[in-house]
């Protein structure tokens, strides 16, 4: 506990509210994404609509039932440690993490597809036609988002190691348990992230 | 003050005393002057560049320096000045210090990402000004696409990169003051029990943590777009050149605020202790800056009266303009409110504070000629633009920074700056920025456009009564360094409540212990909270 | 040192006043604003013991007080301004239009009849003139202070400014929209002339061609003939193309369903962006002219589209 707060409870609601005004930036940052993302959408909607179609509707679809999941994993390695049973907490962040793993191996199968269909916005577009410029806006927002998101992923699973290192050291109990509170916090975010993008991405043609 | 001051053995400054303790300390006094250190740094070369541009303008066809190295350095004076100096400035250094004292606490809530925060603004900013020094930079310090994107050979990635990592010291920054206000206050401590200056840095950290993220984002698909050339902003691939305009100064109209909200904060603090007297209005001046804070995200569009966007948004954001005015007419009333009737001293942090009201009046109304939107067809972009933000940046903001400094100094140092070097240096400020400022007022009537590296001759008289002024500007900038450092050594000692202020800060000793307070206080009057002399007299 | 600018428009003369008004409003504030600093700042220093009395009870009507009378100012204020703001803007309908292109580091004017000059811009008082503005690569700003007028020229778009010069005499233009390294040599001069000397100027001027006929020969050589119809005769070739006459000004139905009205941006981005709007029942099959043919030329082939509005639909 730091001296500046009079108990645990004062900095472990302190800590939660540092988060939630984190992810309150977050929103902003990829709010301002997404802004820019359906203002060219209409700009360009056959373009976009076009690129949609390219986007690989099946791993994307897999990939969010697999953040789902973790994200539940998550939650229950929470409520595993209120009750006191660290060693579930563990056993959770290790689905979590692999789950989460899975999540970017997909990503990273999913974007060598697209480089290997030529979709880099570029000279070398392979979506060509009169949409194609649309096409590749949709593309750059595509990468964009997906590699900004996998970034935080990679974070995540950084947070999520570091709380399994420390249920394994003894540090969590059924009294405190903040730090998880506050990656459980963070991770659900990612997950919010995703689910904002799933539609942007993949079902914006259907 | 002939008290003797029983000098404190123990504070932050002694504790303990390597470069390890300083360079990873988590206490927010001693990360308040790491910051210190690198802003004056910042100041210093931003105020170089502007000295180089007002030498180059003595004479029409630009005396020093080519074009091109002319634009290269309003743009460093631009990005630095901005984002390195004026954005973090009072709440990192004087913010950071005096937050925890005054709300009663012993540290911000989050002490690591404090400390975290000051090694993101160094990693930005060293990392940008290297960029503008190796590559130079030729776009202004508002990287307008195309010419930003596809035309100039300035290190613009680069440059963005590092206003990018620095943004997020100031969401660190933000978000560790935003807490600590909520969860930290001394028990007793209401929200109107506050200091004002916690209110106006409250507003300061929500702009902070809402507007930043957005810059954030825009630089990044600015970088994407200068490096792949794809077409967001690129009319000749569809793209919208405007879209940039609008991400841009969806942070940069709240950013000016994030600049002058902490001063206005200062300006409370000061004003009250000098007058000896309570604050006059305080929900007035405290909602203020709330309201400020809120209509401030709904602006922007007013630096693009001439841009090409629509009348029908011309003309909102001309009224939304006006009405983000009101609230900053109201503090001013509200603090010649609370000089009437006082007892005023004219130490130089009131000296600072009185020529910010000046010139604060004079940027603020001078904003209402372009946001007059038949006025500003004229006036945008020329001088007039530049003289009205630098009255209201400099002449307010800086002048407040000063105060501040010369406020809390005794508490910060534990030692007396020299009085009399103070005062002549807030006279000879308040003039050599009048005669640098003012006349730019006029080129811009004239016609005069900003950004131009030489003039039609008609203009030279002016031109060279602004650089003369600013040379004046230069040797009382340079004064406080002097002064202020003779006091690290030899100034006085002072006591902990040197001027009879009311503020928490002053309850304890100066400088603090690392902890701030032995016993957390505990909070039983409204702030501001000054006897009567008259009461004082009639008991005894 | 001259501390005035020529008022040289009908609507300079209003612009000053706005300002004026502003001035006059600012330095009653400061009067007040400064005035009570200094009498507060001799009346209650603290070595001065006057008996300062109780302070006097801070009520909520000063504060609405004084709320409500800078509401009332300020809202006065952005209703003069506003109202100028849509009258520096509204070009009238009858304006003499000159076309204006911004490259880095100049200013290309070209006249309906053909007359081009650079960095120089004539016009005749007494008349309004409408700058038809557009950029070949990144923002700049047309501006005339004497006129009290300026407006961004964006590359990609046509943007407008109007005046009706009042004063003849020789008047800077400035761009002001950082631009690059010579932004401050992207200068000139606007002359304002008598109607008759205008008149001479032209003729001395003349250009070879009228817009119009440089259009019309630009519509063979880059090929559009091969295609389109434009003109009574003449045109149209095995390529189903819509036909151009009587297309300026008219509502155009687009394959997705919309309907777009032919101004000069449309037909502009029809050239340069054949496949973004798709006229109703024609094949995408138009190739893109984007980097082929330059702001000059385009602006004359749009005189020309413009000059078949008069045709007829065939």
């Amino acid at each position: 506990m730091h001296f500046q707060y009079s108990s645990a409870e004062h900095q472990a609601e302190s800590a939660m509210s540092g988060m939630w005004l984190f992810l309150a930036q977050e929103i902003l940052f990829f709010g301002a994404l997404v802004f820019v993302w359906v203002y060219c959408c209409y700009q360009h909607p056959a373009g976009f609509r076009l690129a949609t179609q390219h986007a690989n509707l099946l791993i994307g679809s897999i990939n969010t039932a697999v953040l789902l999941t973790s994200s539940f994993t998550f939650t229950a390695g929470l409520l595993a440690i209120e009750r006191g049973e660290p060693r579930r907490l563990i056993q959770a962040c290790f689905a979590t993490i692999g789950l989460g793993v899975v999540f970017l191996l997909l990503k990273g199968v999913e974007w060598f597809k697209d480089v290997g269909d030529g979709l880099v916005p570029g000279a070398h577009f392979s979506l060509t036609g009169p949409d194609s410029g649309g096409a590749q806006i949709f593309y750059v927002f595509y990468y964009v988002a997906t590699v900004l998101h996998a970034l935080h992923m990679i974070i995540g699973i950084g947070l999520v190691l570091w709380i399994a290192w420390r249920a394994r050291r003894g540090d969590f109990s059924r009294a405190w348990s903040t730090p998880v509170e506050v990656v459980g916090l963070y991770w659900s975010f990612v997950d919010v992230v995703w689910l904002t993008l799933y539609p942007l991405i993949y079902l914006a043609a259907l | 003050m002939s008290v003797t001051v029983d000098t404190p053995r123990v504070s932050y400054l002694t504790e303990e005393n390597t470069i390890g303790s300083w360079l990873l300390t988590t206490d927010h006094k001693r990360i308040a002057l790491l910051y210190f250190a690198s802003i004056t740094g910042f100041f210093f070369l931003g105020g170089i560049a502007a000295a180089l541009m007002r030498i180059n303008l003595l004479t029409p066809t630009g005396a020093i320096v080519s074009h091109e190295m002319y634009n290269r350095l309003f743009t460093m004076h631009g990005v630095v000045m901005v984002w390195f100096f004026l954005v973090p400035a009072i709440p990192v250094t004087l913010g950071n210090f005096i937050v925890p004292l005054m709300l009663g606490a012993r540290d911000l809530a989050f002490p690591k990402l404090n400390l975290v925060s000051w090694y993101l603004f160094m990693t930005g900013g060293l990392f940008a000004t290297y960029s503008l020094f190796a590559g130079g930079l030729d776009t202004g310090w508002t990287f307008y696409t195309p010419l930003s994107t596809d035309y100039t050979k300035g290190h613009v990635v680069a440059v963005a990169i590092g206003i990018f990592i620095s943004g997020f010291s100031s969401i660190a920054t933000g978000v560790n003051f935003i807490v600590s206000i909520h969860r930290l206050r001394a028990p007793g401590m209401g929200w109107y029990r506050m200091p004002l200056m916690l209110w106006s840095l409250y507003a300061t950290s929500v702009i902070y943590v809402l507007a930043t993220p957005v810059l954030a984002m825009t630089l990044i698909l600015l970088g994407f777009e200068t490096v792949f050339h794809v077409g967001i902003f690129d009319q000749r691939l569809g793209g919208d050149p405007l879209l940039f305009q609008h991400l841009f100064w969806f942070y940069s109209h709240p950013a000016v605020y994030i600049m002058i909200l902490p001063g206005f904060g200062v300006m409370s603090e000061v004003l009250t202790t000098f007058s000896q007297k309570g604050i006059f209005g305080y929900k007035f001046i405290a909602w203020s800056s709330v309201a400020i804070a809120v209509i401030s995200f709904f602006v922007w569009g007013h630096h693009m009266f001439v841009a090409g966007t629509s009348v029908y948004s011309a003309i909102t954001f001309s009224l939304l303009s006006f009405m983000v005015s009101v609230p900053s007419a109201i503090k001013v009333f509200n603090w010649l409110g609370t000089l009437h009737k006082g007892y005023i001293k004219f130490d130089a942090p009131m000296l600072y504070a009185l020529g910010f009201l000046g010139l604060f009046t004079i940027g603020g109304l001078t904003g209402l000629f372009v946001a007059a939107l038949g006025a500003d067809v004229h006036l945008t972009q020329t001088y007039f633009v530049v003289a009205h933000f630098h009255y209201i940046m400099v002449g307010g903001m800086v002048s407040a920074f000063f105060a501040g400094l010369h406020y809390w100094w005794p508490k910060i140092t534990g030692r007396l700056y020299p009085e009399m070097w103070a005062r002549a240096a807030a006279f000879l400020i308040f003039f050599g920025f009048n005669l640098t400022f003012f006349p730019q007022f006029i080129l811009g009537y004239l016609g005069m456009p900003r950004r131009y590296a030489a003039y039609p001759p008609e203009f030279q008289v002016l031109n060279v009564l602004s650089s003369a002024g600013s040379t004046i500007l230069a040797v009382a900038y340079l004064m406080p360094v002097f002064y202020l450092g003779y006091s690290l050594r030899h100034g006085a000692r002072s006591p902990s409540n040197p001027w009879h202020a009311t503020g928490l800060e002053w309850k304890t000793q100066s400088p603090p212990r690392t902890e701030n307070f032995p016993i957390i206080p505990i909070v039983t009057e409204p702030p501001y909270n000054y006897p009567r002399p008259e009461d004082r007299t009639r008991a005894a | 040192m001259t501390l005035t600018l020529t008022s040289a428009s009908v609507h300079s003369a209003e612009v000053d006043a706005l300002l004026a008004g502003l001035l006059l409003m600012s330095l009653a504030v400061l009067a007040l604003v400064f005035g009570l600093i200094w009498t507060y700042a001799i009346r209650y220093r603290a070595g001065n013991t006057e008996d300062r009395g109780a302070i006097g009870q801070k009520s909520w009507r000063i504060e609405i007080g004084w709320t409500v009378a800078t509401l009332v100012v300020f809202f006065a204020l952005f209703v003069w301004g506003a109202d100028l703001y849509v009258r520096l803007y509204t070009a009238p309908g009858n304006a003499l239009k000159i076309y204006v292109v911004g490259k880095q580091w100049m200013w290309k004017v070209e006249h309906e009849g053909g007359q081009r000059e650079i960095n120089a811009l004539h016009v005749p008082v007494g008349r309004p003139v409408q700058l038809i503005m557009t950029s070949e690569d990144v923002i700049h700003d047309f501006s005339i202070p004497a006129f009290r007028i300026k407006h961004d020229v964006l590359p990609g778009r046509y943007e407008q400014l109007w005046f009706n010069a009042q004063t003849p005499g020789s008047y800077h233009l400035f761009c002001t929209q950082f631009c690059g390294t010579d932004h401050a040599a992207m200068i000139g001069e606007v002359v304002a002339m008598q109607q008759a000397d205008y008149a001479r100027w032209l003729t001395q001027n003349g250009g070879s061609d009228t817009l119009v006929a440089a259009g019309r020969d630009l519509f063979t050589r880059y090929g559009c003939s091969g295609c389109h119809q434009a003109g009574p005769t003449g045109g149209g070739g095995t390529v189903r193309a819509p036909s151009l006459n009587g297309l300026y000004g008219s509502p155009v139905p687009l394959a997705d369903g919309t309907t777009v009205f032919a101004d000069d941006k449309y037909i502009r981005d029809s050239i340069l962006l054949p496949a973004d709007q798709i006229v109703a029942s024609y094949a995408p099959v138009m190739p893109s002219f984007s980097g082929q043919i330059g702001e000059d030329d385009l602006i004359k082939l749009i005189a020309f589209i413009k000059s078949l509005a008069a045709e007829g639909p065939s």
